[in-house]
């Protein structure tokens, strides 16, 4: 060290060697800058790889099909016919499902948690949501189908099934033996799931809500209700729309949490207590046993659809949640 | 008027009931989901779980293998990602921060952060898997990786924004370049942020089975090789629960547990970091 120190210490630096120590400054600062961009091209490259590692792989079966692929509803591997429509049709209805229960659901625990909620439990109930949405889905996939399951089999299912079988056009929503596992189950589970996601951003949404505004309602007497259907709601109603569409981005993406309960059957029934199947359960369930290009390629292809679905959804969260981020901010 | 007044005073007690009951139900269910997963997991918790190999059917066992594999393609995965990640934030706190490509990539991010994780692995199937011909433990690695850069790209871009600007300026001032204000300035500033968003895309990465279905597949027997299928908790308690015998169910059960609490001690220590910043 002291060797190298003393004589830039001792002799004046001269101005060519302080040139040079610019010079590998300046080069160590455009390496940098350079480094971190092209960090942030590869994210972009990411999803552009992403996109057309799925158009590639999903070409044989288009080619095979074409547009036939979204409206087919036969899934038969041993004659290589392949169709999207029924996995198509379970995503959407289990998405369906859960989202009916988990917006009203979410949205009303945000109401409570910000109005009504005691202060000092507003912060332990908000941190038990946000661990919560962070239990991965194969949790809640294997608590679906040893729990919930044989529970919905011998009490909610055998319940709908005696209710609405008299009602003409209800009758035909709850037919059939309760299997436990179904479409149904399948959207109750995403409900759970997706509730803390809902919950957590409602909340932070509603808490945007600038306080004077709330203030002014309550002194014009205002019910809490009141306050919230008419003040808190119509100013967070972007943001609370881009947080239920990212829930719903889950939900219609969500895995592990449906594959269990789903019980993959290939048909489009009219029963949501019949199993059916989701794009994201055929991929989990077929995919390493998939013999064949197209077979595979069809499987790919349902990711294609998948990855297009969500990107709008999502796409769609992120420009209404960025709208009320630039409002407050 | 009194009647009006009546009206409202009724609405506003059944909405407030309402969100009551809502959250009582909604933490209720929550509770019983991980009641049960204590209770049954706790049932199956021994030695054995953690020092010996998954079992065949009807068999007793453990966990080991899984629980080493997991372990090295979190680390693998975190190595991978990380590095991207922090790189890509800094430019987009740093050096363009008012860039289109800032505004772009942030955008894409976003949405690369809650994409289905199983097309990533589909895509890596694509790019890896298939080119190579055999499923890998590194492609497991890399897959986990595509979901670990967007939650580290997120934090670390938040983290260096909350960065006061008169510590850059003063740097600055006195002639540092901006490379080395961002490296030992900055990141020194945010580091507990940053190392939060490490640990939380650790704690994401740990539950996430559909990536690893058809990337490092599975493996019944001890393997450290990265070249060979590398067997993992996740895919494994998938495996093991939809199995019609009562020993691999329980094993699941053990997993799913071992998992729940490593996600839920990592999430705890984020936040405790998160907070020791904010409150400094």
């Amino acid at each position: 060290m002291a060797d190298v120190a003393l004589p830039a210490q001792s002799i004046p630096t001269t101005s060519s060697s302080r040139a040079k120590a610019l010079d590998r400054l300046r080069m160590g600062d455009v390496a940098f800058r350079i480094l971190t961009r092209a960090a942030a091209i590869t994210v972009l490259v990411l999803l552009g790889a992403v996109i057309v590692s799925l158009i590639d792989g999903s070409l044989p079966a288009l080619r095979a099909f074409g547009l036939n692929f979204l409206v087919e509803e036969r899934w038969n591997p041993v004659t290589e016919r392949f169709g999207a429509l029924a996995p198509i049709y379970g995503t959407l209805v289990t998405s369906v499902i859960a989202m009916a229960i988990a917006v009203p659901l979410g949205l009303l625990i945000a109401v409570f948690l910000t109005e009504r909620c005691p202060i000092w439990l507003r912060r332990p109930i908000g941190i038990a949501i946000e661990l919560l949405a962070g239990i991965p889905s194969i949790i809640y996939g294997i608590w679906g189908l040893f729990v919930f399951a044989p529970f919905l089999q011998q009490t909610l299912q055998p319940f709908l099934i005696t209710v609405f079988g008299p009602v003409p056009v209800l009758s035909s929503l709850f037919e059939g033996p309760p299997y436990g596992i179904g479409v149904l189950t399948a959207g109750l589970i995403l409900a759970i799931m997706v509730l803390p996601f809902i919950t957590s951003i409602s909340r932070d949404v509603f808490d945007a809500v600038p306080p004077v505004l709330k203030e002014a309602a309550y002194g014009v007497g205002c019910t809490t209700w009141e306050v919230v259907r008419h003040v808190v709601v119509p100013y967070t109603r972007v943001g609370v729309i881009g947080g239920v569409m990212l829930g719903l981005g889950r939900a219609l993406g969500e895995t592990m949490a449906v594959t269990f309960v789903i019980g993959n059957a290939h048909r489009i029934s009219a029963s949501i207590l019949a199993p059916g199947t989701t794009i994201s359960a055929t991929i989990a369930n077929e995919f390493t046993e998939a013999v064949g290009d197209l077979y595979t390629s069809s499987l790919i292809a349902l990711g294609l659809i998948l990855f297009v679905i969500t990107f709008i959804v999502l796409a769609a969260a992120r420009y209404m949640l960025m709208r009320i981020e630039r409002r407050v901010g | 008027m009194n009647k009006l007044y009546a009206a409202r005073r009724r609405r506003n007690q059944i909405a407030m009931g309402l969100s009551l009951a809502a959250t009582v139900i909604g933490l209720g269910w929550l509770v019983l989901i991980l009641g049960t997963l204590l209770w049954e997991g706790f049932n199956g918790l021994s030695v054995a779980v953690f020092t010996e190999m998954t079992p065949p059917p009807g068999a007793a066992g453990g966990l080991l293998n899984p629980i080493v594999g997991s372990l090295i393609l979190t680390v693998l995965a975190v190595l991978i990602g990380t590095p991207i990640g922090i790189l890509a934030g800094t430019y987009m706190a740093e050096y363009g921060r008012y860039d289109r490509l800032t505004f772009f990539v942030r955008f894409i991010n976003d949405i690369l952060l809650s994409a289905p994780s199983i097309v990533v692995g589909l895509f890596i199937y694509e790019v890896m898997v298939a080119p190579m011909g055999h499923f890998s433990g590194l492609a497991g690695a890399v897959a986990l990786a595509v979901i670990v850069i967007p939650v580290v790209v997120r934090t670390t871009e938040d983290m260096l924004l909350l960065v006061p600007n008169p510590l850059r300026e003063a740097a600055t001032s006195l002639g540092t370049p901006r490379a080395v204000v961002i490296r030992r300035v900055c990141y020194r500033a945010a580091r507990a942020g940053m190392l939060t968003g490490v640990l939380l895309s650790v704690a994401r990465i740990s539950g996430e089975t559909a990536p690893l279905l058809f990337t490092a597949l599975n493996n019944q027997f001890w393997s450290l090789d990265l070249n060979a299928p590398i067997s993992s908790l996740p895919v494994v308690i998938f495996q093991f629960a939809l199995s019609p015998y009562s020993d691999w169910q329980k094993l699941a059960w053990t997993g799913a547990l071992i998992i729940t609490l490593a996600v839920l001690a990592l999430s705890i220590t984020a936040r405790a970091l998160a907070a020791t910043r904010t409150e400094s």
